[in-house]
């Protein structure tokens, strides 16, 4: 019990890094920034895991632990409806898996940063940055109530800013920097309103409190909250329609792209949702809601995967429609293959991250993958991770990817809020999915070059790079085996771990329906064998469209390259629509932004601004110095006028004395 | 004895009054204008005598040894800075002495 009633530390850790490098590190040398900030998210990795250990003694009636920290914000009188909100973390089981991811991926990612930004400027503040993100992100895994959760959740778009922004002097890096903090505040506006809401109705932003009390709320209520809460998911996670900030933040640098735009923060909405989940379970028009945008995005965002040529906005859509997936599973009520999804999306999209980030940096800030090819024998070890993220992403049976996305299709299928039309969208996502990956890695690895081989000399990277992807290689195979037994018929262990946080507090019919699938001896049908089971599992649709998409790519980029080519020419217009992204950039400009900047510049600025606000401000001066400067007249600095004046105020004060007071009578 | 209606030092006091204050406003030399603040102050003692004198109490009379007191502090420290002045500026010419001045 000694790191579990002192929770904070794994949150100061990263924050204590964050302050000695963002005070010191600028006159330190490169080693010494490196051990303060890798060290301290070792350091708060190793408190993390220490806690998971503690925590799996505890017995059930103490799930979730609190710490209490300290009363942060006391409102009103001290009733039953007083506002008031404390520092408390908690962790569950839903906070163990999400710490795990974390703190474990983001060391990873930390150690790869060490070798991919070595020769970078501004050293120190990239990694004063990169530890605030961690103490923010972790702030967000561990609240015990929607205020600090809102901390964490400003906190870690901050941070997502700054890092966007890291190369600031590069205008589009400056711009897409501002374009997230933006897009998402859209999102956030929602989330607040929600919270507020939250506030409003149950009378406290504490988790526990709000869930013992969400059975006697009526469902419009629930479904407002949830709609709300659910549009800062959308900023945050990126989905249609505010999906349009991910794709312009691989501006910033790859390690980045990596932990924040991969592996955790755009995760948080998914969390939330998952975190949330007793008042979405009871509002089924906002989790109706939360599928079809999960289904869609997961969708739409693969099309537009297809034929971009930067490897790092290929993998940004694949986040978008990954995550896309996500909601899908937490629309249909299948939370834990959410989060399970979470999991191995933060494992093998964090190495897709990492080994595109090796590929850019051996080919020297090369990301066009036109101009790459043949570099299979060139980097080995960044080849051979990256293939395996991608066979991850793609779904193939035995990788981490085939057990969540199956998890999810399956729900989506057979779950008590089955939806044929998103399963259908799901399937075909995943066949592009599997599609543009193999594509991504045809064009990069396969082939001959299309580069320069005398001008740009390919190098592996150094240790401190590939060692981390061989890591995350491995969880890319082996992440998703908690699930493995159901394959043969048994229990799905993630399943089973997560269960308490799903089931504490969920609507009583979901419970039955449990209960009538567990009774074997109902079944129309005798118990299937291991190997049937297996069988049925492998031979399914997202197996057979992932296995669709590699032939295809393998088809068009190996076997025969003129092809796309062709196509692009023969669907013109489609290609370009895709090229163009549907052009949803240019209708948001249009739209949004464009009359935006209008109403801004001609009338909040030039009238109202210049002329009402300046007008007031400058017209109070004004009056001020021109009677002031009257007045000044009276001071000429000679005796006798002031004594001219004194007897003409003393005329004046008796003329009024005695004349208009009358004071005589 | 016939006494002397009250409006008549009223009427005497606020004629000297206006002297001194017609001289404070319009003469240049410091000392003469310090000669008009006497004036105007004996010009209150005569308005204090004449109302004590009329209502038979002693109050005016005190507030005019008050006055005097004054005045002759008032002279001593006035003086002082005429000469001052005179040793500075070889002029008594009030209008010169205009440091302050804007």
């Amino acid at each position: 019990m000694l790191l579990l009633n002192h929770l904070w530390i794994i949150l100061a850790l990263p924050l204590a890094g964050a302050a000695i490098n963002g005070l010191f590190g600028k006159r330190w040398p490169q080693s010494a920034v490196n051990s303060v900030a890798v060290g301290s998210v070792v350091l708060s990795f190793l408190a993390a895991a220490e806690t998971v250990r503690e925590f799996f003694h505890l017995a059930a009636d103490q799930i979730p632990f609190i710490g209490n920290y300290f009363t942060w914000m006391v409102g009103g009188e001290a009733t039953s409806h007083a506002f008031r909100v404390d520092f408390a973390l908690q962790i569950d089981q839903l906070t163990v898996v999400m710490l795990m991811v974390v703190t474990f991926v983001g060391m990873l990612i930390h150690i790869y940063s060490t070798g991919y930004m070595a020769h970078e400027g501004g050293y120190y503040r990239f990694f004063c940055y990169l530890n605030l993100f961690m103490f923010f992100m972790l702030t967000l895994v561990m609240a015990a109530n929607l205020i600090v959760m809102f901390v964490g959740w400003e906190g870690v778009g901050l941070c997502s800013y700054l890092l966007i922004g890291f190369w600031f002097l590069k205008k589009s890096a400056a711009d897409a920097g501002k374009k997230a903090f933006i897009v998402t505040r859209i999102g956030d506006f929602g989330f607040t309103v929600g919270i507020l809401l939250v506030f409003a109705t149950f009378g406290s932003v504490a988790f526990g409190e709000i869930f013992a009390n969400v059975s006697d709320k009526s469902v419009d209520v629930l479904t407002t909250i949830c709609l709300l809460l659910f549009a800062g998911a959308i900023g945050k996670s990126a989905q249609l329609p505010l999906y349009v900030w991910l794709p312009d933040a691989m501006e910033g640098p790859t390690p980045v792209s990596a932990l924040i735009h991969a592996a955790t923060m755009v995760t948080a909405g998914v969390y939330m949702v998952a975190r949330m989940n007793p008042l979405f379970s009871r509002a089924p028009v906002a989790m109706l809601v939360v599928a079809i945008v999960g289904a869609v995005t997961a969708f739409y965002s693969a099309t537009i995967g297809l034929v971009q040529t930067d490897i790092k906005k290929v993998l940004a859509y694949s986040t978008v429609s990954q995550l896309g997936y996500m909601f899908l599973a937490c629309g249909v009520g299948a939370y834990t293959a959410g989060i399970f999804h979470l999991m191995t999306h933060a494992f093998f999209k964090g190495l897709l991250f990492l080994a595109a980030g090796s590929v850019i940096h051996a080919m020297g800030g090369e990301q066009d993958m036109m101009k790459m090819g043949g570099l299979r024998k060139k980097i080995p070890a960044t080849y051979w991770t990256m293939f395996i993220g991608t066979l991850a992403i793609a779904g193939m049976p035995g990788f981490a990817g085939f057990f969540s996305k199956d998890a999810i299709l399956e729900a989506a299928k057979d779950g008590p809020h089955a939806n044929l039309i998103l399963w259908l969208l799901g399937v075909a996502g995943a066949g592009l999915t599997s599609f543009y990956m193999f594509r991504l890695v045809f064009l990069t690895f396969f082939g001959k070059p299309r580069y320069d081989e005398h001008k740009v000399h390919v190098h592996e990277s150094p240790k401190n790079m590939t060692v981390p992807l061989m890591v995350l290689a491995f969880l890319s195979i082996f992440g998703g085996w908690f699930a493995a037994p159901k394959l043969v018929g048994g229990i799905d262990y993630f399943d089973k771990f997560l269960a308490p946080v799903f089931s504490a507090y969920a609507p009583t019919h979901v419970a039955e329906v449990e209960v009538r699938v567990v009774d074997p001896s109902l079944r129309p049908y005798p118990e299937p064998s291991p190997a049937m089971e297996l069988v049925r599992s492998l031979i399914s649709w997202p197996v057979f469209v992932g296995v669709l998409g590699l032939l295809v790519a393998w088809y068009f980029y190996i076997k025969r390259p003129d092809i796309p080519m062709k196509m692009a020419q023969s669907a013109h217009a489609l290609y370009l629509l895709l090229l163009n992204k549907y052009y949803v950039d240019e209708i948001y400009a249009a739209l949004i932004v464009r009359p935006l900047l209008w109403i801004s510049t001609n009338v909040l600025w030039h009238v109202v601004d210049e002329g009402a606000i300046d007008g007031v401000v400058n017209g109070t001066a004004t009056v001020a110095r021109e009677s002031g400067s009257q007045a000044r007249k009276l001071q000429s600095g000679n005796t006798r006028s002031y004594a001219a004046w004194v007897i003409l105020g003393a005329v004046g004060f008796t003329v009024i004395l005695f004349v208009i007071l009358d004071v005589v009578h | 004895m016939s006494a002397v209606p009250i409006s008549f030092y009223l009427v005497l006091s606020a004629i000297l009054f206006g002297l001194g204050v017609v001289a404070f406003v319009f003469k240049r030399n410091i000392i003469t204008i310090f000669m008009s603040i006497e004036l105007m102050l004996n010009a209150v003692n005569l308005a204090f005598v004449a109302f004590a004198r009329a209502r038979g109490e002693l109050d005016g009379l005190v507030f005019v040894f008050f006055v005097i007191v004054v005045a002759a502090a008032e002279a001593a420290v006035g003086l002082a800075i005429v000469i001052m002045l005179a040793q500075n500026r070889q002029s008594l010419n009030v209008e010169r002495v205009n440091l302050l001045k804007l």
